[in-house]
């Protein structure tokens, strides 16, 4: 059983992640966003399950595409709001972007532009708490396109030679870019890849927030017990375009109208009752959602721009020479 | 005062800063020499890394902070970083320079940038310990020494010692630093001594060092350059030319002030660099020169460096290619006259 507190929490972020992504490509449409934008439609579930069965001081690393990932986390939605916008005030002082959403008083290592990025630097997170007997669980996501890159294998290699209990998080999202999954894909499933590491691995259904949760949590609960890390794939859709703008000429409607009767969102409004939720709970949770969101995005724009000279800020902790334009 | 050389001047500074942090910690590939192989308990560390300098730190501190690791130098980067971030202070040996290839994503996009692009939230106090330089018959794939490719880096600091006083004092900074630093060892350097003092202080990263006062002409010779500016300032005093030679130390950051103090007392500067002169130090140095002190120059700013080439085996073409102690002479007679 899960407690009514998780369960009003997980609504309240699913639904929050998709109108703040829906949002922003809207907003997109309408007028200039600067920058890249990567939105997460269609990753809800997997963003709020795994974080679902995580602590707030836990490790995590993410990705370019990070909102979901972000708001689960915990990140303030008007710092994040504000970020995208590129204002003083956003979550990384306007120095990151919608790509690099992260903040690390909420467990957040950083938000990797470059694919697979990511595994090794939460390896060494992972590395650190064994070191100091400490026992925050790190979780590193990314996506179905960072199995190939080798940053991922030597990570992979590495914790399990070391028996670091971390956790990999792939979204197989059914989308490498704009390179369709069963087509870069040399195994019958994408976790067999870590047979070769001989890595404990599952898959689950990534469009499921309970199923993804229920999994993690035991995946968590297994690796420290096992001391050893663990793959988990979860299999999703990726509604949204590589990025913003993106045609998405690759993908086939009849392909994107199948997944739709898997929509994340549609899944847990079809199971609310199952957890407890009535008609009017609900209700209340995607009002508060929605109007959340509404107000992030009217505080992001009357947040000030930064001034240019603030580029020269920290990019250091101590440089004795003055930094100059 | 003890005599030590470069290799256990190092060996001492990370000794010391194991036993003062037990944040401190080591990565590396073959640092221990294959850890873990039972029916070498004890000798386990004898290897030490191919020069030998980590030699010991297994048995003193155990395999829980000395870890050898696979031939994964993203892998283990990455773990760095992320160590780093968390509270660790961890050492990464990268085998030689040459290697920053495959493992220059982390330095370059995680390691340099995540305390700037996430807001200045972050810090990552780690050390990269690499070997560099020429002169070891070891072809253009363990030879090269690539100070300017990590100085370009914003978030990066650089570091590259001479003797073995600045060895462990810039290392014993190095560590205790809280931003990602490059501290570049060069091969030949490492069989060299010196005097150390055995309760030596950090020496700060920034502050360059004049090795000989002169006053007609500056040398500002990098790394193991200025053991060939020495030689040919001992041979030119016997001409009665006084070279300077100004020793930088480190070059991000840059003690520029020292480098412009010393072109204001000579006018005239050659920048002796061991590296391929494109985008180098030794041309940044030139350029810093001609911009800051272009009214106290006497002549125009030579730079020694080695050819656009790689860096050849063959014994005649590997020492052709490397800065010699003639070419610094002839160079500073030319200035002389001018």
């Amino acid at each position: 059983m899960i407690e009514k507190e998780k369960i009003n929490w997980i609504y309240k972020k699913i639904f929050t992640i998709r109108f703040f992504e829906e949002r922003i490509k809207q907003i997109a449409k309408e007028k200039t966003v600067p920058g890249y934008l990567h939105t997460c439609i269609g990753s809800e579930a997997i963003c709020v399950g795994v974080m679902a069965a995580l602590n707030q001081d836990d490790w995590i690393s993410s990705t370019y595409r990070n909102h979901g990932h972000a708001i689960a986390k915990g990140c303030e939605l008007n710092e994040i709001t504000s970020e995208i916008y590129g204002r003083k005030t956003g979550i990384c002082k306007g120095r990151g972007g919608s790509m690099h959403i992260s903040d690390f008083s909420k467990g957040m290592l950083g938000s990797f532009g470059i694919v697979a990025a990511g595994p090794a630097v939460v390896l060494g997170a992972a590395l650190q708490e064994k070191i100091n007997k400490s026992n925050k669980t790190c979780v590193s996501f990314f996506g179905d396109g960072a199995i190939h890159n080798g940053a991922f294998h030597e990570a992979a290699g590495l914790a399990k030679l070391w028996n670091i209990p971390m956790i990999f998080v792939c979204e197989n999202n059914g989308y490498a870019e704009a390179t369709a999954t069963d087509w870069h894909l040399n195994t019958k499933e994408l976790s067999d890849i870590t047979k070769a590491y001989d890595m404990l691995s599952y898959i689950g259904d990534g469009n499921n927030v309970f199923e993804v949760y229920d999994i993690t949590k035991k995946a968590i609960s297994e690796a420290k017990q096992k001391n050893t890390p663990i793959f988990l794939e979860f299999k999703n859709y990726r509604f949204s375009g590589q990025y913003e703008g993106d045609t998405q000429l690759y993908q086939p409607q009849e392909e994107i109208d199948k997944a739709r009767q898997n929509d994340p969102i549609k899944l847990a409004k079809e199971n609310s009752s199952k957890y407890d939720l009535n008609k009017n709970d609900l209700e209340k949770i995607i009002n508060e959602a929605k109007e959340e969101v509404d107000k992030a995005f009217d505080f992001a724009d009357t947040q000030p721009w930064p001034q240019p000279e603030d580029a020269l800020e920290e990019v250091y902790v101590n440089y004795p020479v003055e930094i100059k334009t | 005062m003890t005599i030590k050389t470069v290799k256990d001047a190092i060996n001492d500074a990370l000794v010391q800063s194991f036993e003062e942090d037990k944040n401190v910690i080591l990565m590396g590939e073959d640092i221990a020499g294959g850890k873990g192989r039972e029916q070498y308990q004890g000798t386990q560390d004898a290897w030490g890394g191919p020069f030998g300098v980590t030699q010991g730190l297994y048995t003193k501190f155990g395999g829980e902070r000395v870890r050898d690791t696979t031939i994964a130098e993203a892998g283990f980067f990455g773990a760095a970083i992320g160590a780093a971030m968390t509270g660790l202070r961890p050492i990464v040996e990268l085998m030689y320079v040459d290697f920053a290839g495959v493992c220059f994503d982390q330095m370059m996009n995680q390691a340099a940038k995540v305390r700037y692009m996430f807001g200045g939230k972050q810090k990552v106090p780690m050390v990269v310990r690499t070997v560099v330089g020429a002169g070891f018959r070891a072809g253009s794939e363990h030879s090269q020494t690539l100070y300017s490719l990590y100085t370009h880096i914003p978030g990066l600091k650089v570091v590259a010692p001479y003797d073995a006083y600045d060895a462990k004092g810039l290392l014993l900074s190095s560590i205790k630093d809280d931003d990602p630093v490059i501290f570049m060892e060069h091969k030949r350097l490492y069989m060299t001594s010196c005097e150390v003092p055995d309760d030596l202080k950090p020496i700060p990263l920034g502050k360059g060092r004049i090795r000989r006062e002169g006053s007609d002409v500056t040398i500002i010779a990098i790394q193991r350059m200025n053991l060939f500016a020495e030689e040919a300032a001992n041979e030119l005093e016997k001409i009665n030319i006084s070279c300077e030679i100004v020793d930088p130390r480190t070059y991000s950051p840059l003690d520029e002030e020292l480098i412009f103090q010393s072109v204001k007392k000579t006018g005239k500067v050659i920048v002796v660099d061991e590296s391929n002169p494109k985008c180098s130090l030794a041309s940044e140095i030139s350029s810093l020169i001609s911009e800051k002190c272009f009214s106290d120059l006497k002549a125009a700013v030579i730079k020694i460096t080695a050819p656009h080439t790689p860096v050849p085996f063959s014994p005649p073409m590997e020492d052709f290619y490397i800065p010699s102690t003639k070419k610094i002479i002839d160079a500073v007679k030319k200035l002389k006259d001018v």
